[in-house]
């Protein structure tokens, strides 16, 4: 781990801008995407700011090839970053299953607009939660962060590119349209961690690619350039990197590459959360969605009502300790609110056994305002 | 069964020259395939150059060719179905020093890639891309392919393909390449000269390599085993010196394929540009231009 110090400054700015300026902040110096609504700023702004400090912009093809190009900088050495929406990732799919069983650090930010298909270009959303966690075929976890502010749009990217290098596999970004483009205050601390991937931790001709030695199941990461040889494929494979196609291999690979996520639930889920230690009622609720909620909890606690609130600030691997506290804490009740036909609920109604759950999930392209929310909450309380 | 498990001596101990370079345990390919000469071809060039592992990559998408990466000891990428010249740029871009080559079928690099094949050529990226042409998709049954000619029996083509096939080396011209060639797997010595030729351009070079699959092509086709289709290939074969790349003939029904070298320029490659790119944009003045336009 190292510290970056930065001058302290406020600045006004976009969600994208902030997003792209976290990355630079974070150490990014590989960015490669192709034009996509409404996150095509974070490309324009990372071709003028990387050039600036010795890094590389490129526009590709597609979006096809940004991810994999990203995966190929990552491999030679390099915090590399690409951004889309729904479409665009849907192309990226393939290749983010190729990231997890490379176990390439990168970050991917999709901006969530409309959808199915060509859907909404120019509106927000929420609807791209599960493709966040489900885009690629096979099974495997991934880490997605959910911005609710231009702040956490810096932070939250900054967030991203740690955990990316600390456990080894892509971190999703997901903001929305709406975020995107807003202005808001951002705050540039001076003060700012950040996490490097793990070096091989044996000489070259002991070198074996995806031997992890320590509790975290994350191998040191070689990279092209140096003394080190390594051969990485998408196939399954042993830990010295050779195709093994017997079962045992699947288990123990898939579980390692499964485990070293799940083992670090604790270290990745992050949250904001209010009033829960009375609430019997919770709000759940995240990104763009959210920021409608505080008001409604503090309405409904000066009428005596005893509502909390939970913002998630990372989806995926999704939080089960923190249902199983609320559950332990009395809450009867959990209402989850999102922009899209249900996602989110789906995971919160695994605990249905600790807490009744009912949801405000419509999918809309302007987030819930106070007022709805506060009726709705009204006939539930 | 590979062929190296089918023998108990372990391949170390068979003395090959390239041993230090080469990992033969993961070489799986059909005895009588001319990948494997095309893998200790690249291997020769770059032992012969003093490059070690820490100065190149190898980059390899799906497919039979697919495999090859697995079999050098360097930093070796099997990557998805036809996304290994991208992953090559993000390793060229990353770090300029390295010598870049991806290493990948027909199917591959034209079919499903053929899209980061003309973009990679028209940047002028300084990736070396050797195309193992085989005519038809071998490792998942012998599918038509976009270089498969008309008239051929494939699984998916019974009745005969009525599709015309790309020809690759004006394919690669007209996209831009700065080194366009094409041999018959065969002929390592002119293969090794021309792959000198791609480690010392800086620019995108392209080499076309017929390497036919006698297991796949060959037994749909009527053609014979290993050694009766590469008698086959080389009745063909016409080599010619300065040919313009648009009369780069590749056709089996008349029996006439040219080979050689078609296209050699010297041209800035991409990631030069963009370390000028860099000075640019490390020029106050310039940065205040943009922001005032904005």
């Amino acid at each position: 781990m190292s510290k970056a110090r930065f001058q302290e400054k406020r600045i006004l700015t976009t969600g994208n801008y902030a997003c792209a300026e976290g990355a630079i902040t974070a150490g990014c110096l590989y960015f490669a995407g192709y034009p996509i609504t409404p996150s095509s700023e974070i490309a324009a702004y990372m071709s003028r700011r990387l050039p600036q400090v010795n890094g590389t912009f490129i526009q590709m093809e597609d979006e096809l090839a940004s991810i994999t190009s990203c995966f190929g900088a990552s491999y030679a050495g390099m915090k590399a970053m690409t951004a889309t929406s729904g479409p665009g990732f849907s192309l990226m799919a393939e290749s983010i299953g190729l990231g997890v069983m490379l176990e390439a650090p990168a970050v991917i930010v999709t901006i969530m607009r409309g959808g199915p298909s060509t859907g909404q270009p120019t509106n927000a959303s929420q609807s791209d939660v599960y493709q966040t966690r489900y885009a690629s075929h096979g099974d495997y976890e991934i880490i997605v962060l959910a911005p609710s502010t231009v702040q956490e749009m810096y932070d939250l990217t900054i967030r991203a590119f740690n955990l990316s290098e600390k456990y080894r596999i892509p971190v999703i970004v997901a903001s929305d349209g709406i975020l995107g483009q807003m202005m808001e205050v951002v705050n540039i601390h001076s003060n700012i961690e950040l996490v490097e991937r793990k070096k091989p931790q044996v000489p070259p001709e002991k070198y074996k690619p995806f031997e992890a030695f320590d509790d975290d199941l994350v191998p040191g990461m070689a990279i092209a350039g140096t003394n080190y040889s390594f051969y990485v494929t998408g196939l399954t494979h042993d830990i010295e990197g050779n195709p093994e196609m017997t079962p045992e291999a699947a288990e123990v690979l898939i579980k390692r590459l499964c485990e070293k996520i799940r083992k670090a639930r604790p270290q990745i889920n992050d949250w904001e959360e209010k009033h829960l230690d009375d609430a019997n009622i919770v709000i759940l609720a995240y990104g763009i969605n959210a920021r409608g909620v505080p008001e409604v909890v503090e309405q409904a606690r000066q009428k005596g009502y005893k509502v909390g609130l939970v913002r998630l600030k990372s989806l995926w691997p999704f939080p089960d300790e923190l249902m199983e506290r609320i559950g332990q804490m009395g809450a009867s009740k959990v209402i989850v609110c999102e922009m899209n036909n249900g996602m989110i609920i789906r995971e919160v109604q695994r605990f249905r056994h600790l807490f009744m759950v009912s949801g405000i999930t419509i999918p809309t392209t302007i987030p819930f305002s106070p007022k709805f929310i506060y009726e709705k909450l009204m006939k539930e309380v | 069964m590979s062929p190296s498990d089918q023998i108990s001596i372990p391949p170390e101990a068979l003395g090959h020259p390239l041993i230090d370079m080469l990992n033969l345990h993961r070489f799986i390919f059909c005895p009588g395939c001319l990948i494997g000469t095309v893998i200790t071809s690249i291997t020769s060039c770059l032992k012969e150059r003093g490059l070690t592992s820490k100065d190149y990559a190898i980059v390899s998408g799906i497919g039979c060719t697919g495999r090859s990466s697995g079999c050098f000891k360097a930093p070796a990428f099997h990557t998805t179905h036809g996304r290994a010249i991208p992953f090559a740029t993000g390793i060229k871009l990353a770090n300029p020093k390295l010598k870049v080559i991806v290493l990948s079928g027909d199917g591959d690099l034209f079919a499903i890639g053929g899209n980061h094949f003309i973009h990679a050529a028209r940047r002028n990226a300084e990736i070396t891309v050797l195309c193992i042409n085989n005519n038809i998709y071998g490792m998942t049954g012998g599918q038509v392919a976009p270089t498969s000619q008309i008239g051929d029996i494939t699984s998916t083509t019974p009745y005969g393909n009525v599709e015309p096939p790309f020809n690759l080396v004006s394919l690669a011209a007209a996209a831009g390449a700065t080194y366009v060639a094409r041999w018959p797997g065969y002929d390592t010595l002119r293969l090794q000269k021309s792959i000198f030729k791609c480690i010392d351009n800086q620019g995108f070079s392209f080499i076309e390599v017929l390497a036919p699959c006698f297991v796949q092509y060959g037994s749909k086709n009527r053609l014979g085993d290993a050694v009766e289709m590469l008698e086959w290939l080389k009745k063909q074969v016409r080599i010619k010196v300065d040919w313009p790349p648009h009369q780069a003939t590749f056709d089996f029904k008349k029996g006439i394929i040219i080979c050689g070298e078609f296209v050699e320029e010297e041209q800035e490659g991409f990631s030069k540009k963009i370390e000028q790119l860099r000075i640019k944009a490390q020029n106050k003045k310039i940065d205040k231009l943009i922001k005032d336009s904005e």
